[in-house]
């Protein structure tokens, strides 16, 4: 296995705000190989936009505080770098893509320039081989007359082919890294489908790492190879794309599976939900975030955080569940079945079982 | 066979100059069945909630016929028969920020319709069916005198729900009501909105994008395309039986939660082609139609 491009090491971010302190994001660890997409989920509040943003540093100082970690990226942490230093990742190493793509489009300037004002200022070329480059880009993101929206400005443009131009915009600095922030919620299907492939299709030729969040346990099982699940400013499940789906350990994570409805689920019965909503992060319980919420829940809940439990080499859980001492509790039954129409898919498809666990 | 309670015909609702008008909705008709859940589905301005706002009667329409439990809803003339419309049909909306006004208690929300139609007249029982309202929708009476902008997303959206159901309605349209809600706040709502259509034997237009959603809620599901309906039919026959190309590349993008299919996954792209005047729509199967010509639809069903 390569080095991993990016290590994240105990990151904790904080927010003071007049209700008292927002402890935003509490002690995330995490890495990305070259080449690799990882999809950080849960729900809103999570603290998934403020672990992203922080990697480019671009948590506003105040309110926010970089309150520990270290975010190193080809070797070099960049918790330490100055503003001046930052804006050189930013774009070069590093870009970004935000759900509103109107957050990052100039709406006064031809989205041509735009494009190439990125390119001039990434790669000694001339003016005019950063106009072919540029449209080159537009027409790899799929948009079609590329010479002819060169010379257009944002308003002119849909809302899916304003989001292909921010991928363009981000992709002409050639970064090691992408980090995409919900950049499909606000799109149709059928737009949010040719995107995820898109930006898989880049990946592949340009070994680019993506980091990607959403909320859409869909959209993570179609681009991601490793998931993070995020909950009250924590990581509580860790593993590959198969881990997660197929044998989840956190009951949060089986909360999340079970709340999507199931394409052959039968109508009559009610979806499961999390009951509840997530804890005030201003003053998190004692114990494990999730324990309220959690029909599972054990007594030591209440009292101390779980460790990270490894499950696998590559599968980790922060629930108490895990440790040798606690009742066994089996997944629930809805999820279960799921999981194993999906894989009874597979194996009457392949004549064999793929994933065992 | 249910009883229909809604027939559409020729539903037409243009925007703008008559020389070039945006043609929001294009002559479409169809029928909601008594306790029903007809979902409809189809991409950001193809015309979904300019099709529920006309049927609420929130515009005049361009032409067309709506038909609600035998009356032509449009052509009424008495104040009177209009009120019984409004308590009759009402709508739930996508944004429970935007839909509620932040500066008013619960309870005055979910009240608001109760004076305008000369209802609970007295305190008591006025405070009662509010209190009757918020516990049917998940929340609880204490929750009355707390302002809007209090409660979360997924709360307010309840609210919404109590609003619609203050008058006792025995039509609801729910554009989009669960699409800014986070995934399990949705099955929350879902789950309510199903509750509640046993409990009061409610029918249901549910318009989304989000189509598993809308395959789980609904009986029936209606595709729309561009201001037609180009497919409507039983919801398990939508999803394993499509025959309009539109419909079929719709659903090979919606991704699932798993793994293993998604790497396999070929979307299939839809080109529009143009059809003729003959277009109109052919049954399929049972209950399934397909809007085309009979070339076309042929065609399709032997892709
Ligand atoms: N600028 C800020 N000031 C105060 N609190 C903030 C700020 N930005 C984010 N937060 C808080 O941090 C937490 C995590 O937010 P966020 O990362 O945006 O969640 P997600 O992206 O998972 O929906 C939330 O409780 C949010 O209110
Ligand atoms: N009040 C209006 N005035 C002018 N055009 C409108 C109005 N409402 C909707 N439209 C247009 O009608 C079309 C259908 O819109 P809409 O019904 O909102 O679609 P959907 O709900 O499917 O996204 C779009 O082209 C939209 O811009
Ligand atoms: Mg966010
Ligand atoms: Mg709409």
């Amino acid at each position: 296995m390569s080095e991993p491009i990016l290590q994240v090491k105990d990151l904790r971010i904080n927010f003071k705000t007049f209700a008292g302190v927002v402890q935003a994001v509490r002690g995330v660890n995490f890495e990305l190989n070259a080449g690799e997409t990882l999809a950080i989920v849960g729900e809103s509040g999570s603290g998934k936009s403020v672990t992203s943003n922080a990697l480019m540093k671009l948590i506003p100082e105040p309110p926010g505080i970089y309150e520990s970690g270290e975010i190193i990226f080809n070797g070099r942490d960049l918790i330490p770098l100055s503003d001046k230093e930052m804006s050189k990742v930013r774009g070069n190493d590093i870009s970004m893509i935000f759900q509103d793509p109107m957050t990052s489009l100039n709406p006064t300037m031809r989205v041509g320039r735009q494009i190439t004002e990125v390119i001039l200022k990434h790669k000694n070329i001339s003016k005019s081989d950063a106009k072919k480059r540029a449209i080159k880009l537009l027409d790899q993101v799929g948009i079609p007359m590329p010479e002819k929206r060169y010379k257009q400005f944002p308003h002119e443009f849909s809302g899916g082919m304003r989001q292909r131009v921010v991928i363009a915009i981000a992709l002409a600095a050639e970064p090691k890294l992408l980090i995409a922030d919900e950049p499909t919620t606000a799109l149709d299907v059928t737009i949010q489908a040719q995107i995820l492939e898109l930006m898989k299709e880049i990946q592949k030729t340009s070994n680019t790492s993506i980091i990607f969040i959403t909320h859409d346990l869909g959209v993570v099982a179609n681009v991601a190879h490793r998931v993070a699940v995020m909950y009250a400013g924590q990581i509580v499940e860790y593993g590959t794309v198969n881990e997660i789906f197929y044998n989840p350990k956190h009951p949060y994570t089986w909360g999340l599976l079970g709340s999507m409805p199931d394409i052959d689920s039968n109508s009559d019965e009610l979806l499961r939900t999390i009951p509840g909503s997530p804890p005030d992060l201003t003053n998190p319980p004692k114990g494990d975030a999730f324990a309220a919420r959690n029909e599972f829940a054990l007594a030591i809940d209440y009292e101390k955080e779980p460790p990270m439990f490894q499950v696998s080499e590559t599968h980790f859980a922060k629930t108490w569940l895990l440790h040798p001492d606690a009742p066994k509790i089996p997944i629930p039954e809805a999820v279960a079945k799921r999981i194993e129409g999906y894989l009874g898919k597979e194996n009457v498809l392949n004549g064999e079982k793929t994933i065992r666990n | 066979m249910a009883k229909k309670l809604l027939e559409i015909k020729n539903l037409t609702q243009y925007f703008g100059s008559s020389k070039e008008p945006v043609k929001a909705v294009d002559g479409i008709s169809f029928d909601i069945y008594e306790g029903e859940t007809l979902g409809l589905v189809g991409e950001s301005g193809c015309g979904k909630s300019t099709t529920g706002r006309s049927i609420i009667r929130l515009y005049d329409i361009t032409d067309g016929q709506i038909i609600f439990n035998g009356k032509d809803v449009h052509s009424s003339k008495s104040a009177n028969e209009m009120k019984q419309f409004n308590r009759q049909m009402q709508m739930i909306f996508q944004d429970p920020y935007a839909s509620l006004n932040p500066r008013m208690k619960a309870g005055e929300i979910i009240s608001e319709g109760f004076d305008i139609h000369g209802l609970y007249k007295n305190k008591k029982e006025r405070r009662e069916k509010v209190e009757s309202l918020l516990e049917a929708v998940g929340l609880n009476r204490e929750h009355a005198n707390r302002y809007a902008h209090e409660f979360s997303g997924g709360q307010r959206q309840r609210i919404g729900i109590a609003r619609a159901l203050s008058l006792n309605p025995s039509f609801i349209i729910a554009d989009e009501p669960i699409s800014a809600l986070d995934v399990s706040i949705q099955a929350q709502v879902v789950n309510l909105l199903k509750q509640l259509q046993k409990e009061f034997n409610l029918t249901y237009l549910f318009i989304a994008h989000d189509l598993s959603m809308v395959k789980y809620i609904s009986d029936r599901i209606a595709v729309m395309y561009r201001g037609k309906i180009v497919e409507i039919g039983l919801a398990d026959d939508i999803y394993h039986s499509p025959v309009h190309p539109y419909t079929k590349s719709l659903l090979s993008a919606i991704p699932l939660p798993d793994p293993l299919s998604e790497s396999k996954r070929t979307r299939i792209s839809y080109v529009h082609e143009d059809l003729d005047e003959s277009a109109s729509f052919y049954e399929v199967a049972d209950k399934h139609f397909v809007y085309g010509t009979a070339a076309s639809v042929k065609k399709w069903q032997n892709a």
